[in-house]
């Protein structure tokens, strides 16, 4: 517990201020620079916002999110809820993560369900061999900012991952049917942040866009972070599509007669929806295994494992236009 | 590992986007899968060379399809002794704003020279804006070496050049490497047609090279950002005002000035991630509790008493304009330094900067996008500040119009 009444020693108050000898300064590791900047933005949005939510998917990225939140605000909670946008189509590991760490950590949990969505809009629900339902989360997205007036919307996403959000912006603006502009962005300079909106709106804020897949991981490993099981080895059923990728067999699959269910040793290398994220084949036992696999890969995180990127050249940039994360 | 920022200046022409492409494909940090990508692409843009490397940093639609970098893009690499953050900048005129935007938060600049054509008025616009966003290290990468044969007389005169034109400036340090970034070489590894350089390639450059972290030596500054009340139980008089130390270092037991309320108080316990500490420095994301019950909230201004900070409604400060519309007279607009905002109004427009010369020429009474100008501006409240040339943390702002909420200027206090 913290003590807040320390008694103040006044013949200490005269200290002269040390100046640091920069031959002797320590130097500070960048994991520290990129864990300060993304609790300086979690604080801002905290001081700029009234309503902000986090969204939490059970994946690698927000779970750093929560970790760094811990860190931003502990011994307070959290200025916001943890949002889950819930497909219907995630991996049970990553709901049993995400309810368990919302109870450990005493911290409000709102879901909501695209299969609602689907019912209330009456909407075509995804189709094909692997029905994915990426298109439809936005529904829900947009559904939930609306029921709750969120202002802000704190998420994991990541410069590296794609090169349209290479260009977003730290504090991204999105009108009132959440739709990016990327030619009105806002010039976003040093470390300030400008926030401001008009009812309707809403930021996304992306605190640890600077980071790579290997700085995720090189943070896991040094802060011990436990995450879902499904992103070290273990054995699964999975078909392989025509790109050679290796998808989970579930319920959800229209499965040919052609397909070949094959017990293989995988990981994930994202956590998305069961439907559209491919396995990688690996033997990682542990994030020391999962560093070392990251290096020497050749892949790219997003090509490794997502099929709705592959769909176009500028397949991200239109759905963030459309109100995606 | 260190964090190294950089940007890099320079038109599509001068192959700013090769270079960075050829950057992260010799130090192979781009993978298979878009390397496989960016083949098709360049095959449907017709550019001659195997794979066109601009395509790597170009990522939106419209940027592929005019072959021009519009907006600020981020891309990250890393070796062995540093992570690096580049922000890929364009180098048109007309995106003078996203070029400061991306320089405000690095460390070095690259500015790219085209070896035929030698120093244009777009390197002096570029080394000029860095000058003024107060980047310490500019590197200047004399670029298609390749073109000129090599020719150790061309890199020897742009050199010569450079360092004349830099006197009028204030960069602390200047460095040249030749390079030819279609063909690689001394970008990464070594050249044989370049035998007569014996400094370090690109990449040995930026592995190496000492970055002046100045804020860690500064005086003490602070800014409350959010204030930590629990408000439970067994937390009930806990109050702590979160925020990072902008620079310098603070001790349990200082004794500080609260500003704008300018009130003294002491800093009675500094916590950092639920742990007590005595001492905390510059970028470190801290917790402080003082001792007297005083009126601190967000984007209040702690340092330490005695101290040379100002504290004043009316200041100058030189602006970069960044809004299409034009700045109008009385035009509404907050000022936002860190995290705090204030109501603010320029009250005059003292003169113009030319970005090419660096020169004052008198205002013609307006702001226009991407004008440089020295201003006078006055806060509805009391604006805690250093100038920026002794503290980039406290002596930067932006101003946003009130009512678009875009932000159409950056300034540093001068």
């Amino acid at each position: 517990m913290l003590q807040c009444n320390i008694p103040i020693k006044k013949k200490d108050a005269a200290l002269q201020h040390p100046i640091i000898n920069p031959k002797t300064q320590k130097k500070v590791d960048y994991l520290d620079q990129l864990e300060a900047e993304a609790i300086y933005i979690l604080r801002e949005v905290a001081g700029q916002f009234e309503r902000p939510a986090l969204l939490f998917s059970g994946g690698k990225d927000s779970i750093c999110l929560v970790h760094l939140a811990l860190k931003a605000f502990r011994p307070g909670k959290f200025p916001f809820p943890l949002v889950h946008v819930d497909t219907g189509h995630n991996f049970p590991e990553a709901i049993e993560y995400r309810d368990n760490l919302a109870r450990e950590l005493e911290e409000k949990l709102i879901v909501r369900y695209v299969a609602d969505t689907i019912k209330e809009k009456n909407l075509q629900d995804g189709k094909g061999k692997f029905p994915s339902r990426n298109g439809l989360q936005t529904y829900t997205l947009l559904d939930v900012i609306n029921e709750f007036e969120f202002d802000a919307c704190i998420g994991g996403a990541r410069r590296d991952e794609e090169k349209a959000r290479a260009k977003e912006r730290i504090f991204s603006v999105r009108d009132e049917f959440g739709q990016w502009d990327p030619k009105k962005q806002r010039p976003e300079l040093w470390n300030i942040y400008n926030g401001k909106i008009d009812q309707g709106e809403n930021v996304r804020v992306f605190p640890i866009s600077n980071w790579t897949e290997l700085d995720v991981w090189n943070y896991i490993k040094r802060e011990k972070i436990q995450l879902p099981s499904i992103y070290f080895t273990h054995e699964r059923e999975c078909i392989k599509t025509e790109h050679g990728q290796w998808m989970n067999f579930n319920e959800f699959v229209q499965v040919e007669p052609t397909d070949k269910i094959e017990k293989v040793k995988v990981r994930y290398r994202t956590v998305g929806d069961m439907t559209c994220t491919a396995a990688v084949e690996s033997e990682a036992h542990t994030v020391d295994d999962i560093i070392a696999e990251l290096k020497d890969t050749k892949i790219s995180e997003r090509g490794a494992t997502r099929m709705d990127d592959r769909v176009s050249e500028a397949a991200m940039e239109d759905r963030k236009k459309g109100g995606y994360f | 590992m260190e964090l190294l920022r950089f940007f890099t200046a320079g038109n599509v022409d001068d192959g700013k986007s090769t270079l960075i492409g050829r950057l992260l494909y010799d130090s192979k940090s781009i993978s298979t899968d878009i390397l496989e990508t960016l083949t098709k692409q360049s095959k449907s843009t017709g550019v001659d060379a195997d794979i066109d490397l601009a395509l790597l940093t170009d990522g939106l639609r419209a940027e592929r399809e005019q072959g021009i970098t519009i907006d600020v893009a981020y891309k990250y690499f890393t070796t062995d002794k540093r992570k690096f953050i580049i922000a890929d900048t364009p180098g048109h005129v007309q995106y003078t704003r996203n070029m400061f935007t991306g320089a405000s938060n690095t460390d070095l600049a690259i500015v790219l020279v085209d070896a035929r054509h030698g120093i244009t008025e777009q390197t002096r616009r570029h080394s000029i804006i860095s000058n003024i966003v107060g980047i310490q290290h500019v590197l200047v990468c004399i670029n298609k070496m390749d073109l000129v044969n090599y020719d150790e007389e061309v890199y020897n005169k742009i050199k010569e050049d450079y360092t004349h034109f830099a006197e009028s400036l204030n960069l602390k340090k200047v460095s040249f490497i030749p390079t030819s970034a279609l063909t690689g070489d001394n970008v990464v590894n070594h050249s044989d047609n370049l035998k007569w350089y014996h400094g370090p390639s690109l990449f040995e450059f930026l592995e190496t090279v000492e970055i002046e972290q100045d804020f860690k030596t500064q005086e003490a500054r602070f800014q409350v950002q959010y204030v930590i009340r629990p408000q439970t139980e067994e937390l009930h008089d806990y109050r702590g005002y979160s925020g990072t130390i902008l620079s310098g270092s603070f001790k349990k037991g200082d004794k500080i000035a609260v500003h704008p309320v300018d009130l003294t108080t002491t800093i009675e316990k500094i916590e950092k991630f639920g742990q007590e500490v005595d001492e905390a420095h510059a970028g470190e994301p801290v917790i402080i509790h003082v001792s007297d019950n005083i009126d601190i909230s967000r984007g209040t201004t702690f340092v330490p008493v005695n101290d040379s900070l100002q504290t004043e409604k009316t200041f100058e400060a030189i602006v970069c304009w960044m809004d299409n519309k034009s700045f109008q007279p009385g035009q509404k607009l907050l000022l936002q330094q860190n995290s705090f905002r204030s109501k603010a109004v320029i009250k005059e427009i003292d003169n113009k900067i030319n970005i090419y010369n660096f020169r004052s020429e008198p205002s013609d009474g307006t702001l226009h996008l991407n004008d440089f100008c020295k201003v006078t501006i006055k806060t509805a409240e009391t604006l805690s500040f250093d100038e920026y040339a002794n503290n980039r943390k406290t002596g930067s702002f932006i101003l946003i119009n009130e009512n678009t909420n875009n932000t159409v200027a950056a300034g540093v206090i001068a």
